[in-house]
């Protein structure tokens, strides 16, 4: 019935593109193979090294030459304000729905952060194939890596009693310093993303508070030296719940 | 929502990491990514249908970099772009794995870097690289059995080479 093990199950199984069962099965392959299990670690290694080689650029500036090239033309640039004026309005309707702290948004208006994060969780979210650049087979790594990036420690908070499991994570720019991103799943095929901000002196702690945009949610808040902002779509009962969880779990 | 270019724009740090790795030599993966950019903005008509952004964005990039390659046979100064180290301890291996990496081939190359940094699946490697799905894993076991070689091989011999002195 097995299918038998060849150095491509081992390739797969090092680049986290096995299903559960084929992964458990090589597992106990090389729990008897001591050879193969060095060869496996020697590709482990290799990754890794990639990583701790090139992961660097993600946190550089982006250079001027690229951000120009993005430039829309005049005529597009102008089009694309008069929407822009647009999207600010929908969101500000919005801010007069935020049922935690109202008071708050109406007068800082919404932090960058927040609606950095929501962008974000759009695009990535969407993705099929790699929604994240490093996978929660490499927690630890990918933990170690965001903590240094964001020079501070980054926890992945266990949501898996509100149904999701980490899938993995990635690095984002923000307005003055990168942002970590963490995404779950649940078995759905749902997912929320948690996005994390450090900044010393942040202002005073508040509650929750609310964006919402195109059938997407954002709770955000802010605990000590961290922001956090966490997006999904779906529905926002259910969200605060999770949103919940992390806030307790990662409290300090 | 996000226009096409604010999309892109989202994509830019992961697309210079990939240039880099690819290239070892940060003008030359920002000429790469730059051209991509610009590439993927004007033809923004050919995406929808393919999917995942970052796959086409990687696509137009890597034929970029072989057409760049093949042309012009643009010197790799390696070492001299080091990315910032992650301790002293670690510098030895880093340079090693830097030196191993450039004397692979550039098609070894971009399949180590797609999957083992870039972490596309084998079939999103085949089309990024315009190969079959074969090809990549042979590709691939070896290009990591040549970079497993290489750096066993180089392991008591190397010293630090002078123009290291541009590590940060």
């Amino acid at each position: 019935m097995t299918t038998p093990i060849g150095e491509r199950d081992l390739h797969a199984y090092v680049d986290g593109q096995l299903d559960a069962d084929r992964r458990a099965q090589i597992e106990g392959y090389l729990a008897s193979q001591p050879q193969a299990q060095v060869q496996v670690q020697h590709w482990r290694e290799q990754n890794l090294s990639l990583h701790r080689l090139y992961d660097g650029v993600m946190n550089e500036a982006i250079p001027m030459q690229l951000a120009t090239a993005l430039k829309p033309q005049p005529m597009l640039r102008a089009l694309a304000a008069g929407v822009a004026c647009l999207a600010c309005g929908v969101v500000a309707g919005w801010f007069a729905h935020g049922i935690m702290a109202p008071s708050e948004i109406a007068s800082s208006g919404t932090p960058g952060f927040a609606r950095n994060a929501l962008a974000a969780h759009v695009v990535f979210a969407a993705e099929q194939r790699h929604p994240v650049e490093v996978s929660a087979q490499q927690e630890a790594h990918l933990l170690a890596w965001l903590s240094k990036r964001l020079e501070a420690p980054i926890h992945a908070p266990d949501l898996r009693e509100q149904g999701f499991t980490l899938l993995g994570g990635r690095l984002l720019p923000g307005d003055d310093a990168p942002l970590a991103q963490l995404m779950y799943e649940s078995a759905a095929g749902e997912r929320l993303t948690l996005t994390i901000r450090h900044a010393a002196r942040q202002q005073r702690e508040g509650g929750f508070q609310l964006l919402e945009q195109n059938g997407n949610a954002v709770f955000y808040w802010i605990d000590r030296d961290y922001g956090y902002a966490l997006s999904g779509g779906i529905t926002k009962a259910r969200m605060l719940d999770v949103a919940q969880a992390v806030h307790a779990r990662l409290k300090s | 929502m996000l226009d096409f270019s604010q999309e892109l724009a989202l994509h830019i740090p992961r697309l210079r990491r990939y240039a880099r790795a690819l290239t070892h030599n940060a003008a030359w993966a920002d000429d790469l990514v730059q051209d991509t950019l610009e590439r993927a903005l004007r033809r923004r008509w050919m995406f929808r249908m393919q999917g995942s952004l970052p796959s086409w964005l990687m696509t137009i990039l890597y034929r970029l970099y072989l057409n760049d390659a093949a042309r012009s046979r643009k010197q790799e100064t390696v070492g001299e772009e080091l990315p910032e180290p992650a301790g002293a301890v670690d510098h030895g291996w880093q340079i090693d794995m830097q030196r191993a990496l450039a004397r692979l081939s550039v098609e070894h190359r971009a399949v180590i870097v797609l999957v083992g940094l870039e972490q596309v699946s084998y079939q999103e490697a085949a089309d990024i690289l315009g190969v079959p799905a074969g090809t990549v894993m042979s590709r691939l076991a070896r290009a990591r059995s040549q970079l497993r070689a290489i750096l066993s091989g180089q392991a008591d011999t190397v010293a630090a080479p002078p123009h290291l002195s541009r590590i940060k």
